[in-house]
């Protein structure tokens, strides 16, 4: 359910930039949403459909680049991807961890005409 | 053409969230940020905790549900001041929603203020609400795997009350586990295991929270 904001965050920011630019339509929004913001990209989708309309935005794809959640033993300093429920480091077996990447929640670029 | 932004799509928000938290510094009340899966005794803890500390503090809660005044009409009831704010189906609280809460509160009769976030171990931890701290209520029937399956509210927690304690000789819950997976994503993160329906454990809490605000009345953000 936090993609409606999510998606009025999209929206507000691409249109302002877009404004900045002087641009007239913006035809794309690039964003990188991480495996770990628990992000829906269909949510996404849906509600920007409904909330761009009458925008320059409007009609404007979206493309998702999802990166994938990557940790960091505290441990041993071994860089990994989880494969497993319990986060455990695949190299020292320890389970202190910390995240380095999969939260990214931003909007990239937009393209515009 | 393209054009760069790399912007976080939460910014606004967080911006409306260092915004309350001036206020917020500028009236010395500590602020707390509760979160819980539905259920979890986010309520219980809170009207415990009036119970309490209502002689040595002045209270204010701002409760976060998506629909009815339950909570807040219990809270009301306490005597302390509060304001209800209804998501009608939004799944967290807002930095924007608590600066319009903030409207509706005596700031100048508050040395803490207690903020029910909705129930949820997704949504709400993505949402900075200019909160000094941020409290995560575990409840024993939800089990101890919850850590890696939320792992963000684990992470972002300073405190993680672990509530329903008296049920432990009935489940299977596995405290030494659940400790090592929290200190393992949040090595800070301060552990307490309680019980609001028979007390224990609770006066770790009052006094963790009497130190909060005896830190934030010397002065300076204790932001987290």
């Amino acid at each position: 359910m936090h993609e409606l904001s999510i998606t009025q965050g999209i929206l507000s920011i691409a249109v302002e930039k877009a404004n900045e630019v002087q641009a007239s339509k913006v035809t794309k929004i690039n964003l990188i949403i991480g495996e770990l913001s628990g992000v829906v990209n269909e949510c996404v989708e849906f509600y920007f459909d409904l909330l761009s309309k009458d925008t320059i935005a409007a009609q404007a794809s979206l493309s998702f680049h999802q990166p994938p959640i990557q940790l960091r033993c505290r441990s041993c300093a071994a860089v990994f991807s989880p494969d497993n429920l319990d986060w455990a480091c695949p190299i020292c077996r320890e389970q202190k961890i910390e995240i380095i990447s999969g939260r990214e929640c931003r909007v990239e670029s937009i393209e515009v005409d | 053409m393209e054009v760069k932004v790399v912007k976080d799509i939460l910014s606004a928000n967080d911006r409306i969230a260092r915004r309350n938290q001036r206020l917020l510094d500028e009236h010395g009340i500590l602020t707390i940020n509760i979160m819980s899966a539905p259920g979890a005794g986010k309520t219980s803890l809170i009207l415990q905790t009036i119970t309490k500390l209502k002689q040595k503090a002045r209270i204010g809660v701002i409760e976060g549900d998506v629909a009815s005044t339950i909570d807040a009409n219990k809270v009301h009831e306490q005597g302390v001041a509060a304001v209800q704010i209804n998501t009608a189906g939004g799944c967290h609280l807002d930095a924007n929603m608590i600066e319009s809460a903030l409207n509706n509160l005596p700031l100048g009769d508050i040395d803490l203020l207690l903020i029910e976030n909705v129930g949820n171990l997704i949504c709400p931890a993505e949402f900075a609400l200019g909160e000094h701290k941020r409290v995560m209520l575990l409840s024993l029937p939800e089990g101890d795997d919850k850590p890696y399956k939320y792992p963000l509210m684990f992470t972002e927690a300073d405190v993680v009350l672990i509530n329903k304690i008296d049920l432990l000789p009935y489940l299977e819950f596995n405290t030494a586990a659940f400790h090592k997976a929290v200190t393992g994503l949040n090595p800070t993160a301060k552990i307490l295991p309680v019980s609001c329906k028979t007390g224990e454990g609770l006066e770790d809490w009052f006094s963790w929270l009497l130190d909060a605000i005896g830190e934030i009345k010397r002065g300076g953000s204790i932001a987290c």
